[in-house]
């Protein structure tokens, strides 16, 4: 029985992978997306304890650490084009980083969220286990903070190329950037799967955007007491 | 997957671990890590234009983690059943502040990018990687 929610999540990564295969390979289609539904409802329906799942699923988010480092290849290897966009890459690090922490504050309140949805909400776009060490330090709920920075990165990853497609922005430096910060890991691995340079600049985006928004969301955080 | 190059991975995971304890960082470990190996991997091309096997196996296992990413947010993504209250009671400034966020940052993100590519392409005459279905990998 140790395995079976493994193969649980396995199979449904698969079949997700299948269904968005047989859609042309449509972004909205996002395998992640629907694995976590399939598998959420079987957890659900089954009555079974999420800790119980987490402990034999730990395998595969453990893998998360060396993945982020692997990161680290296609970054190597495009490093004197990032080297030559620096100024570009630092300014549109900033303005997507403050853009993220600012709107999903502000958003939040404007619809009369309150202010724990709000510190759970700052640091979502920074990569997951930033996004949750950040959360904890700011008074955030971790948990939900998790859940939401991988919504965003669905989000991100399901809405991203179409959506810069449509301003007529057809650079993959600026694609794989904006992918990385607006949808760290999630919206970087769409990238990643196409195109090296996108990957590199998705690496370098979720690496500046996690240290930022290390640095700045404390000093957001102060704005709504 | 080879196993040195896992072994790679592992050690620069921790050793952004280590530095992040004993400089209070606060980065994760891994994206530390990540740093690490993209200086080593950078001064090791610089000095010779050979590769050995060790260093193809790693290209080999960051290219098979990367390409299955996705598979690993599944399980911290399933932890969002234990969230269900909030989300219950909050939906819409949860929804509002995801979705408004996410395509503010994406924008703002892209378009600083996209202008800072072209101010630089216009002194001179550079070819862009664009980002055409043609380019697109086979994943």
């Amino acid at each position: 029985m140790q395995v079976s929610w493994l193969i649980v999540t396995l199979g449904a990564y698969i079949l997700g992978d299948a269904l968005q295969r047989a859609c042309g390979g449509s972004a909205l289609a996002n395998p992640v997306l629907a694995a976590i539904i399939l598998v959420a409802s079987i957890v659900v329906v089954s009555g079974t304890d999420y800790k119980v799942f987490a402990t034999q699923t730990q395998f595969v988010s453990f893998l998360l650490g060396p993945a982020t480092v692997a990161l680290a290849v296609p970054l190597a290897r495009s490093v004197w084009l990032v080297w030559e966009n620096l100024l570009g890459v630092g300014l549109a690090v900033l303005a997507g980083s403050i853009s993220s922490i600012g709107s999903g504050i502000g958003l939040v309140w404007l619809f009369g969220g309150s202010r724990t949805i709000a510190l759970a909400m700052a640091p979502k776009a920074a990569t997951t286990p930033i996004a949750v060490a950040v959360s904890s330090q700011v008074g955030g709920v971790p948990a939900l903070t998790a859940a939401l920075a991988i919504l965003g990165g669905i989000l991100a990853a399901a809405l991203g190329r179409k959506l810069l497609t449509m301003l007529k922005i057809d650079d993959w430096r600026a694609h794989g950037l904006a992918a990385g910060i607006a949808g760290s890991g999630i919206a970087a691995a769409q990238v990643a799967g196409r195109n090296e340079l996108g990957a590199a600049f998705a690496a370098l985006g979720i690496g500046l955007n996690g240290l930022i928004i290390g640095l700045i969301a404390p000093a957001f955080v102060q704005l709504w007491k | 997957m080879t196993i040195p190059a896992f072994l790679i991975l592992l050690a620069c995971q921790l050793a952004g671990d280590l530095l992040r304890h004993t400089l209070a960082l606060p980065i994760p470990g891994p994206v530390i890590g990540m740093s690490i190996l993209t200086v080593v991997l950078v001064f090791r091309a610089e000095r010779t234009t050979s590769k050995s096997s060790t260093v193809i196996g790693l290209e080999r296992t960051a290219e098979t983690l990367i390409r299955n990413m996705g598979l690993l947010f599944v399980p911290a993504g399933v932890g969002i059943i234990t969230e269900m209250g909030a989300l219950r009671l909050q939906w819409l400034p949860m929804a509002a502040g995801l979705i408004g966020s996410t395509l503010l940052s994406l924008l703002a993100t892209g378009l600083v990018m996209h202008w800072s590519i072209h101010r630089r392409a216009a002194g001179r005459s550079a070819v862009v990687p664009q980002a055409t279905e043609r380019t697109r990998a086979k994943a």
